[in-house]
């Protein structure tokens, strides 16, 4: 994953040095949670392969070593400078900044994100005035963190863009509606809410916008089948798309 | 209504569903019926009534639904229905491969099906980091067709629009002129809508023979007819009485409603993704920015007719370039074995399939490369974890494609960031305080398409 391949802040060092260790790295892999086993998603049929044991771990999340590059230097040192003269942290509300494909994501801690998105906003130089709506991403193996808010803020003024992402764990499915900084957010916070269940506090009527209201379930969520049925064509039965072999 | 005494009301539906009372207007009882709302018990004395506006197709929007309160013949509140068009379209995709996905996201927004698709794809090549490896050839076929999707998506806005406020006549020249944009999309994707023609790497295939003479040939036409549809509009006194002040939405409404395109450059701001954003070499063509400073309905044409001259300047450069002697090898796919297959398509005696060439290559030379093509055609290609948002200027305003990979064959979520989607939402701002038959323009200036909405 190159979005986490990048190193950490270096530390002093000796403890550097150490945490770089082989097997101090390897026993620290396997203390992380498991996201997938075997391969081809198959789980009924015999394995001939060897890769029925597979483990893929999730990777660990790191930020993206300075210097980021193109214009995200100056603007993130611009949001630190606001966030810190306003006598909150900017380490507080950004938990970590990263800069991939030529694209600058701050990942806001989700109580601050309000406060962040009203400071993008309203700064003269930073002046996000629009924003582009905001949609979510389910990683239900990512436990604490499975749901995903992603934001995506636009300046006129600098011709800039920034991506806001914000994390909620299923159990707890809350993050702050924008609603009085990014009117605009309306709908799509509705749309988010429809198809995932993050439930946006604040928001004046979250309700279901593109599936009936009556439905049950948040279809866009990874745990939520496509459905389908199978179809019969010159004596094949061929199974609907979520029950075909992936070979992810 | 055949009794005078009793008020027009709908049966079964004392139920529980519906608050207040529910009407059925059947026609020339609009007397009968303001007495009876003056009279219900939920409103009494104002005379304000909800009207259910759908959900039904107007013309080539889509199923729509608008919950208006009126009084008398002003809306005091406006509300809208979406989801009936709702398809699970970002769904689907994360079950097909990547280069799959191109022929489920084209269907979205079905009047600009191109940039849904190139949208789609130059994300993918980002997160691929392709980006700078995608042939010129390509990169000019698709402006191309993105230019000549946006002359068809304009008309596809503007002669329905003549029909919902009346004007046969317009429908039909703007229709006419949108026929030969989609004969052209024919000729060279085979297909009037729904394409798949951008793909992940370049594009589906290369013009056909005698593709670069049909287009100079519309491209001869085009400033004739759109002429005739300026005559019929530019000072038409209904169309102007219809138009001009009508939902009205200023630079400041836009920024909070994210409202872009045409809207927002109507209120006289010049921002257009092809120049501050370029993408696809758009900053290597000559072309103007139109603006209007009315805010309204009527300066919302005034913009598209205008984008649609610049487009047929566009796509003229693009002939030039493509007419141009033609180096021995200029593919329309990166030349990337890991990637490109899709693209070696020929158009048979029975239709669009590989090549002769490829099959007698994969069939009878190589083992290697049918292995190769095996796995292509049936798992696709992998795509490097991370996520990308390419956003590009669509002809109703900034459309991106917000794609995350976890590094499989598959999309791990796309969403359409459409642009009517935020556009809908301005419908209480334009329409709130003006007359029940301003609403029609205001959705035309819109220029919603429920698909895209929906997805």
């Amino acid at each position: 994953m190159s979005e986490h391949s990048g190193s950490g802040t270096p530390g002093d060092g000796a403890a550097e040095e150490q945490a770089n260790l082989p097997a101090r790295a390897g026993d620290e892999r396997l203390a992380e949670p498991v996201a997938r086993r075997g391969m081809f998603g198959t789980s009924t049929s015999g394995d001939t392969s060897g890769y029925g044991r597979l483990q893929v771990r999730v990777p660990p999340e790191l930020s993206t070593p300075r210097p980021y590059g193109s214009y995200f230097d100056e603007l993130t040192d611009e949001l630190a400078r606001v966030l810190e003269a306003d006598g909150t942290g900017f380490g507080d509300a950004v938990e970590r900044v990263i800069a991939d494909r030529g694209e600058l994501t701050f990942h806001v801690r989700r109580e601050r994100l309000p406060e962040v998105a009203a400071k993008l906003r309203d700064e003269p130089g930073l002046a996000f005035g629009l924003c582009t709506g905001v949609s979510g991403v389910h990683y239900p193996a990512e436990t604490g963190r499975e749901l995903r808010a992603i934001y995506h803020l636009l300046s006129i003024t600098h011709n800039r863009r920034v991506r806001l992402e914000v994390t909620a764990p299923d159990e707890d499915p809350h993050i702050p509606s924008l609603i009085d900084v990014y009117p605009a957010l309306d709908w799509h916070e509705r749309e988010t809410w429809d198809f995932f269940g993050i439930i946006f506090d604040g928001h004046p009527s979250l309700t279901r916008i593109e599936m009936p209201d009556d439905w049950k379930g948040h279809p866009q969520r990874k745990d939520y089948p496509l459905g389908g049925i199978p179809v019969e064509y010159r004596g094949t039965k061929v199974p609907p798309p979520d029950e075909r072999r992936s070979y992810a | 209504m055949t009794s005078h005494s009793a008020p027009p009301r709908a049966g079964g539906l004392d139920d529980g569903t519906a608050e207040g009372r529910v009407y059925t207007v059947s026609g020339q009882d609009w007397d009968q019926l303001v007495a009876a709302a003056d009279q219900a018990a939920d409103t009494p004395g104002t005379g304000h009534m909800v009207i259910n506006m759908g959900p039904q197709h107007p013309s080539t929007h889509g199923v729509l639904r608008l919950i208006l309160t009126l009084d008398g013949e002003t809306v005091t509140e406006c509300r809208v229905g979406i989801g009936y068009l709702h398809t699970g379209i970002e769904k689907n995709m994360e079950y097909r491969t990547w280069t799959q996905g191109v022929t489920f996201c084209t269907r979205a927004d079905y009047l600009m099906p191109i940039f849904n698709e190139t949208s789609y794809c130059l994300a993918v090549e980002r997160l691929l980091g392709i980006e700078d490896r995608i042939p010129d050839r390509a990169n000019i076929i698709r402006v191309l067709m993105m230019e000549l999707n946006r002359i068809g998506s304009h008309l596809g806005g503007l002669g329905p629009f003549g029909l919902e406020i009346g004007a046969t006549t317009i429908f039909m020249q703007g229709v006419r002129l949108r026929e030969n944009t989609l004969d052209l999309m024919e000729l060279i994707t085979g297909l009037r809508m729904n394409h798949a023609y951008i793909r992940p790497g370049g594009v589906a295939q290369d013009l056909p023979p005698g593709a670069l003479e049909k287009i100079r040939e519309f491209l001869r036409h085009a400033p004739t007819w759109t002429g005739e549809l300026h005559k019929l509009m530019d000072s038409n006194p209904i169309f102007t009485g219809r138009t001009k002040g009508v939902a009205y939405l200023d630079l400041e409404g836009c920024t909070a409603l994210g409202v872009t395109g045409p809207i927002l450059r109507s209120a006289g701001l010049p921002w257009d993704l092809r120049k501050s954003q370029p993408y696809c070499g758009y900053e290597t063509y000559e072309f103007d920015v139109p603006t209007a400073t009315s805010c309204d309905t009527y300066g919302r044409y005034e913009i598209r007719m205008a984008e649609i001259d610049q487009s047929l300047r566009i796509m003229e450069q693009c002939v030039d370039r493509l007419a141009g002697t033609r180096p021995a090898e200029d593919p329309v796919m990166i030349p990337d074995a890991k990637i490109g297959w899709p693209a070696r398509l020929s158009l048979g005696p029975d239709g669009l399939g590989p090549s002769p060439e490829h099959i007698a290559h994969i069939m009878g030379q190589s083992m290697e490369a049918l292995i190769h093509h095996f796995k292509l055609v049936t798992e696709g290609f992998r795509v490097p974890a991370g996520q990308a948002y390419v956003p590009i200027e669509s002809p109703k305003g900034e459309l991106g494609c917000h794609v995350v990979s976890d590094g499989g064959t598959r999309p791990y979520r796309v969403h359409i960031r459409d642009p009517s989607f935020h556009h809908m939402q301005a419908m209480a701002a334009l329409c709130e305080g003006a007359l029940l038959a301003d609403v029609i323009p205001a959705i035309a200036s819109i220029d919603p398409v429920l698909g895209g909405i929906d997805r």
